[in-house]
């Protein structure tokens, strides 16, 4: 009888613990927490992949990085802070890196994460017949035998990664990467457990059979739908988390997420283009704009398929200065995106934008130069120049391309048509450069400018305007081994700036709506990688 | 009849055939391919995506494989763009979804746009025909991606009564906006299907003789002139049947149901060759089934008809 009530007082004494600590405040600020700590957010479309190893877009990776947990994560800044690792040494010529893991990390079936977890993950990424997508990331960390190990001529354990033991894990690089650090920071590099892969095939990816080892596991997941996520009981740092129910709800419409957003159904959803100066007056605490590492730009195409006026250089420039980029962000866009001169976004950490002359005149100044330019390259009233312009069918991209063909037309005496196609057809088209200008956009893998500067080397898959300078691509080798290689990024993008193989336009932002009640959005993190468990819901 | 139904099962079977060889044939001429992206893939990972499909293989030799996996083992392959999901999955999830809601707005517009037929055709000419027509003129000309956000203005932003979408397991309160977003139109076809038939039928010889005999007006609709008039309307109702039940892309787009409609969309956007094929053979199968399904019923309704 005394036990049975010592039992009962005592789980009632747990219950009202539990009750204010769900009702309590937060322990380091000091603000009161809401009861119901939970996170709803909208993402676009159905999730391609959300197995670390296979993960192709932006949507997946938000997912993984609140389930599973790599070496290092990234603070609200973007700095480095320890994940699974809690230190890592370099070797003096920056090409072995040890990390040193923790021993309290585990599996949420409660096997301890080990080394020997992420070597089986980075060799699954590499070998061929795991067909990941993302196999070239291993590629770009420039592991030792990557190469030969992705085109399927050494096995995966030859890969330059070895678990000394259960908790150092060792890399060998090919060579020395500045960034390297920051790349252990992305998904595709997460540890995957061995044994759930291979008792669940394809499966795995679904509830009651995903392990994971981040703050929270998988417990629904309705194809087009949504994903739920839920505490996980094993995570070594679960102590320290406020959010208990992280949900991202499938919604393919814009305006339909902003609705459920304003009728309290998400706590978070995109803005959909031309209505953040509006919604930002309406709700100025939760209309928000961070910077986003995309930039638009215009491929040139600069072989023989080309518009032949279009090779002179200074008909390439009068074009970029006679583009108001101001009208373009504040009027055609107004989301609070930012004029581009340059490839490289300006949010990129330690990057300074290069000196140009014309960045810092006034827009009439551009003018006047550009039609100076026209008239020495032999373009006027007399011959007026006609370019083709192609983008894949959306509005936005028309109503940039419709203005600075306004702008060209205005200025210059340049007719631009316009010419739209199904993304498929476009990137065909593209690709096998059957164009003259074509609409295009880049973003950053990884914080470091090269993740830009990279696509326009001459060899680059991604070099869709064919742009070939030997003195860029030897700038850019120089930077991979350079103690400190911004100099020589800088001096890439000043000859961007003076080639204008592409036309920047703007530098992308993310605008979104978020509830005021959810703290510890990492706004100032260029890359917006979020982690839920740094979130918390205080009280109305 | 018997006989009948088993001749138009086997005639399916070569039809369901040359389907999927048209689909396919067109699906492969349609440029672009499911790994084109903004950023090409390395020459490598794309080899390697294309093994692993089979894709490297010749087309007749990857068209005859995909035919056997699905008479062999009713597997219709995998989904290159939801590498976490099968066509077999993504159509064992997102059907039942379709379905559900596509058999209420049957039932729906079935029901209410007979009834505003009939009654329109009964006071024809009078301000309850004009209104019946009028309403289902506007539900005929307000497409489904105009009510659906006007639905979720009222109901969800306005009202608070219904969740704006998403599917909750097939919650009756996350049902009723996909129904009535997608029975509005068909409704408003069935109405003006129904009240010309039925006028039609109330002005024939019969149903004059009816009168004449004197049976009250309630008897001489029910019994005499409804199955008659209902001939027209069978024709109708079995492609708007099919149409119900697979969906309706923007519905599961505005809606987030889950369903497949939307799944096709996206399907044929981003190039997912089996999921495309994997729908349009479930589509296909239907309209099959039940043209079959209407031949019979008209058998049924009208005596003239026989197999």
């Amino acid at each position: 009888m005394a036990f049975r009530t010592m039992m009962l007082a005592g789980s009632m004494l747990a219950l009202m613990a539990g009750s204010a600590l769900a009702a309590g405040t937060h322990p380091v600020t000091g603000e009161p927490l809401a009861d119901n700590q939970s996170f709803t957010y909208r993402v676009l479309d159905e999730f391609p992949s959300i197995d670390p190893g296979l993960i192709q877009d932006v949507s997946g990776s938000d997912v993984a990085r609140n389930l599973f947990e790599g070496l290092l994560n990234q603070d609200s800044e973007g700095n480095i802070v320890p994940g699974v690792a809690e230190s890592y040494d370099v070797s003096d010529d920056g090409l072995t890196y040890t990390f040193h893991l923790r021993n309290n990390a585990k599996w949420s079936d409660g096997k301890p994460v080990t080394a020997g977890d992420f070597v089986y993950a980075w060799r699954r990424v590499a070998d061929p017949a795991t067909a990941s997508e993302y196999q070239w990331y291993m590629g770009l960390m420039a592991l030792v035998n990557v190469d030969e190990v992705m085109a399927g001529d050494l096995p995966t354990d030859q890969l330059g990664v070895v678990a000394l033991d259960d908790h150092t894990l060792e890399v060998h690089l090919n060579e020395a990467l500045p960034y390297f650090a920051q790349m252990v920071a992305h998904t595709t590099t997460y540890p995957v457990p061995a044994w759930a892969i291979e008792e669940w095939g394809d499966a795995w990816a679904q509830p009651g059979h995903m392990v994971s080892n981040g703050a929270y596991v998988l417990s629904e997941r309705v194809p087009q739908e949504k994903i739920v996520m839920t505490r996980n009981a094993e995570y070594w740092d679960n102590d320290n988390t406020i959010i208990d129910t992280v949900t991202a709800l499938i919604i393919n419409d814009e305006n339909a997420a902003l609705t459920r957003y304003l009728a309290g159904e998400l706590d978070r959803t995109d803005i959909p283009a031309g209505q953040y100066p509006s919604l930002h007056e309406q709700y100025p605490d939760q209309a928000t704009s961070v910077p986003n590492l995309c930039t638009y730009y215009f491929n040139v195409n600069l072989t023989d398929s080309g518009n032949p006026a279009l090779q002179d250089v200074r008909v390439r420039e009068a074009l970029a200065l006679a583009v108001d980029r101001d009208v373009l962000v504040n009027n055609v866009l107004a989301g609070g995106q930012v004029p581009a001169f340059s490839l490289t976004h300006w949010a990129i950490a330690g990057w300074q934008v290069p000196e140009a002359d014309y960045v810092g005149w006034t827009q009439a100044e551009r003018d006047a130069r550009a039609q100076e330019l026209m008239a020495e390259a032999g373009y006027g009233a007399d011959n007026p120049l006609s370019v083709e312009f192609i983008y894949n069918t959306s509005e936005s991209h028309q109503s940039i391309a419709v203005a600075v063909g306004q702008m060209w037309k205005q200025k210059l005496g340049v007719t631009m048509t316009l010419s739209n196609m199904e993304w498929e057809t476009f990137l065909d088209q593209r690709a096998n450069m059957d164009y003259e200008l074509a609409r295009a956009g880049w973003c950053a893998d990884y914080n470091e400018p090269s993740s830009f500067l990279d696509i326009m080397q001459s060899q680059s898959g991604y070099n869709d305007s064919k742009y070939n300078s030997p003195e860029y691509d030897a700038l850019l080798a120089d930077a991979r081994t350079a103690e400190d290689p911004m100099p020589d990024y800088e001096a890439a993008e000043a000859l961007l700036m003076r080639d204008f193989p592409v036309i920047p336009l703007y530098f992308y932002a993310e605008v979104f709506m978020l509830n005021d009640d959810i703290k510890g959005w990492p706004y100032d993190n260029a890359q917006q990688n979020w982690y839920a468990r740094d979130f918390y819901r205080v009280a109305d | 009849m018997l006989s009948y139904i088993i001749r138009r099962l086997l005639v399916a079977i070569p039809t369901i055939l040359i389907l999927i060889v048209i689909s396919y044939v067109l699906m492969f001429a349609a440029p672009g391919g499911p790994f084109n992206s903004e950023r090409p893939l390395p020459a490598q990972v794309l080899a390697n995506i294309e093994a692993r499909y089979g894709l490297d293989r010749p087309y007749l030799v990857q068209m005859a494989d995909y035919v056997w996996n699905i008479v062999a083992r009713f597997d219709f392959g995998p989904s290159f763009q939801y590498r976490d999901q099968n066509v077999n999955s993504i159509i064992r999830q997102g059907f039942p979804v379709t379905l559900t809601y596509g058999l209420w707005a049957f039932v729906v517009s079935v029901v209410i746009g007979v009834v505003l037929g009939v009654v329109a055709a009964i006071r024809h000419n009078t301000w309850t025909d004009y209104l019946a027509v009028g309403i289902s003129v506007g539900a005929q000309v307000l497409p489904n991606f105009v009510i659906a956000p006007i639905l979720v203005l009222v109901f969800t932003l306005w009202l608070r009564w219904l969740p704006g979408g998403g599917w909750n397991g097939g919650a009756w309160q996350n049902v009723i906006m996909p129904v009535i977003a997608l029975a509005a139109s068909y409704t408003a076809s069935i109405a003006r299907i129904m009240r010309s038939s039925m006028i039609e039928v109330l002005n024939s010889p019969f149903i004059r003789t009816a009168r004449a005999k004197g049976l009250p007006t309630r008897r001489i609709i029910l019994r005499h002139a409804l199955k008659p008039a209902l001939v027209p309307l069978l024709s109708y109702l079995g492609p708007a049947f099919v149409g119900m039940i697979t969906g309706s892309f923007v519905v599961d787009m505005y809606f987030s149901t889950g369903g497949i409609g939307q799944f096709f969309v996206n399907s044929a956007l981003n190039r997912d060759y089996p999921v495309i094929m994997g729908i349009t053979i479930l589509m296909g199968a239907l309209t099959i089934l039940f043209s079959l399904v209407v031949d019979v019923l008209y058998a049924w309704i009208d005596p003239k008809i026989r197999y």
